[in-house]
């Protein structure tokens, strides 16, 4: 038997549409785990999950470790700062030391691109991406397009802007290959400063003025201003962004019908997008997150078995 | 070489479904606080038409849910994950009379887990468990309380129900020599 998604899970480049759609279907049943009033069910006990996290994070470490614990999977949470890492150990190393303690699966964040696919090599366990710097955030990407597939019953044909900062955004880069892979239009819009050289290579429009997206969008996919990763000189400022860039509700009120809004998290509110857009009708920014704790279940369950089961043919054979 | 017998074919199906709605009513002394739960797939089939018998019967309408214990099995290591995991809803289930109805009876692995699943769910008073087929072979002790049909298989037998809501007929076939 093929394994269902392979050992690690580093992106959405690598998968299939097939196994795009796999990781959604499993997630569908994941959701109603929580909202039981006990919200755990027993199908990784006994497996032990590291999250490795060198980059801070507070919806995806959560999330990730709300998943593994309502699977019923023992956790530890590894920050860079507070850990041997502070005192310059390597990230093999690291990991190689957690490994040594009989662990089955690595969940990473990490700044440098590549990092969790340069982990996956090197270890026997299960690794999940949860961000590598520029490169990819499959798990985000993810419960993207579960929330869209929630809201209009199909990916395919839809027509998704990914706006702002695309050039930092790992999460506009998972989201353009699982939205191309399941027959999405994207395009991107930003300042030509913040769009990377080379993109339209990935088969994407670009659309360089906000009222272009709007324009042409069932979806604004609104990433993140990432002020951490900017040195200088890509925009003059913030207000000018927030002027030319910005997602706010007079510039939707010209759109031809009601867009969705997504926001990865978290918001610089007022900057990439106003608070009344922001917490409006059409925002599934918390679904988002809801949809994230999902996902992140079926990602570890999937990836925790490694194979998938038999088709349920004929008959309700027991094995 | 395998051998397919039929055990029961749709006429004996639907006499065994309307025996077992009764055996069901007749135990629990009438509806009241009575729950049916289907195991996924063809559980949840077989759950429903015993609802709707009873419901004629008795002219009521009896709670019926789902339950899909693929998160709860003891064998995720071994067999991996199967890609799809079924919906579960479950009604009230504290201090009432549940009957998990299943389509086989085997080695007593599902029903372990439906038991530790409805026990997530609440506390029932009672749980009884209803099943089509009763092939033997159990690894734990569980028995069936009301019961379609007894056949004696082997290892290498294997128990096909079809059902026509997801089959498009209804028929019970023994599969000798299936491996």
């Amino acid at each position: 038997m093929t394994p269902a998604l392979g050992k690690d899970l580093v992106g959405l480049e690598p998968l299939s549409a097939d196994q795009i759609r796999l990781l959604l279907d499993t997630a569908e049943p994941f959701k109603e785990v929580s909202e039981r009033t006990i919200k755990k069910v027993p199908a990784l006990r006994g497996k032990t999950i590291v999250n490795l996290f060198f980059e801070a994070s507070t919806r995806t470490r959560i999330s990730f470790e709300f998943a593994e614990k309502r699977l019923s999977a023992d956790t530890v949470n590894v920050a860079a700062s507070g850990s041997s890492v502070s005192k310059g150990e390597t990230l093999v190393d690291t990991a190689k030391n957690l490994e040594a303690m009989r662990i089955d699966m690595v969940v990473i964040r990490h700044g440098s691109s590549g990092a969790a696919q340069f982990l996956g090599q090197r270890i026997a366990s299960n690794v999940i991406n949860a961000g590598d710097g520029k490169h990819e955030h499959p798990t985000q990407a993810l419960l993207d397009l579960l929330t869209l597939r929630d809201r209009f019953g199909r990916i395919e044909g839809l027509k998704v802007a990914i706006c702002g900062d695309v050039l930092h955004s790992r999460v506009a880069r998972s989201n353009i290959w699982g939205l191309t892979k399941l027959g999405a239009e994207v395009g991107v819009c930003g300042p030509p400063t913040l769009l990377p050289r080379n993109i339209r290579d990935l088969g994407v429009t670009i659309l360089p003025r906000i009222e272009d997206a709007i324009q042409w969008a069932d979806a604004l996919n609104i990433l993140r201003l990432q002020l951490e990763r900017m040195q200088s000189g890509f925009i003059p400022s913030l207000r000018e962004y927030n002027r030319v860039f910005g997602v706010t509700s007079e510039r939707l009120a010209r759109a031809p019908k009601d867009l969705l809004i997504l926001h990865p998290g978290p918001m610089n509110r007022g900057v990439e997008i106003d608070s009344d857009v922001a917490d409006g009708p059409h925002s599934v920014i918390l679904p988002q997150v809801t949809n994230g704790v999902a996902v992140r279940m079926a990602v570890l369950y999937l990836l925790a078995g490694g194979m998938p089961g038999p088709g349920q043919a004929a008959g309700g054979e027991e094995r | 070489m395998t051998i397919r017998t039929e055990l029961l074919d749709e006429r004996a199906i639907a006499r065994a479904l309307v025996r077992m709605a009764s055996e069901i009513v007749e135990r629990c002394r009438g509806t009241e606080d009575l729950v049916l739960v289907g195991i996924q797939r063809r559980g949840v089939e077989l759950a429903y038409r015993i609802k709707r018998l009873i419901d004629k019967v008795e002219h009521g309408n009896i709670p019926c849910g789902k339950l899909d214990i693929t998160l709860y099995r003891d064998d995720l290591q071994t067999i991996g994950p199967r890609p799809v995991v079924g919906e579960t809803r479950l009604p009230e289930l504290d201090d009432k009379t549940v009957v998990i109805v299943d389509d086989v009876l085997y080695t007593g692995r599902t029903v372990r887990a439906a038991l530790d699943e409805c026990a997530d769910f609440g506390r029932p008073r009672r749980v009884l468990l209803c099943v089509l087929v009763d092939r033997g072979g159990r690894e734990l002790p569980i028995q069936a309380d009301i019961i379609g049909t007894s056949v004696s298989t082997t290892e290498a037998d294997r128990v096909d129900v079809f059902v026509s809501e997801l089959d498009g007929r209804d028929v019970v076939e023994l599969v000798r020599g299936a491996e």
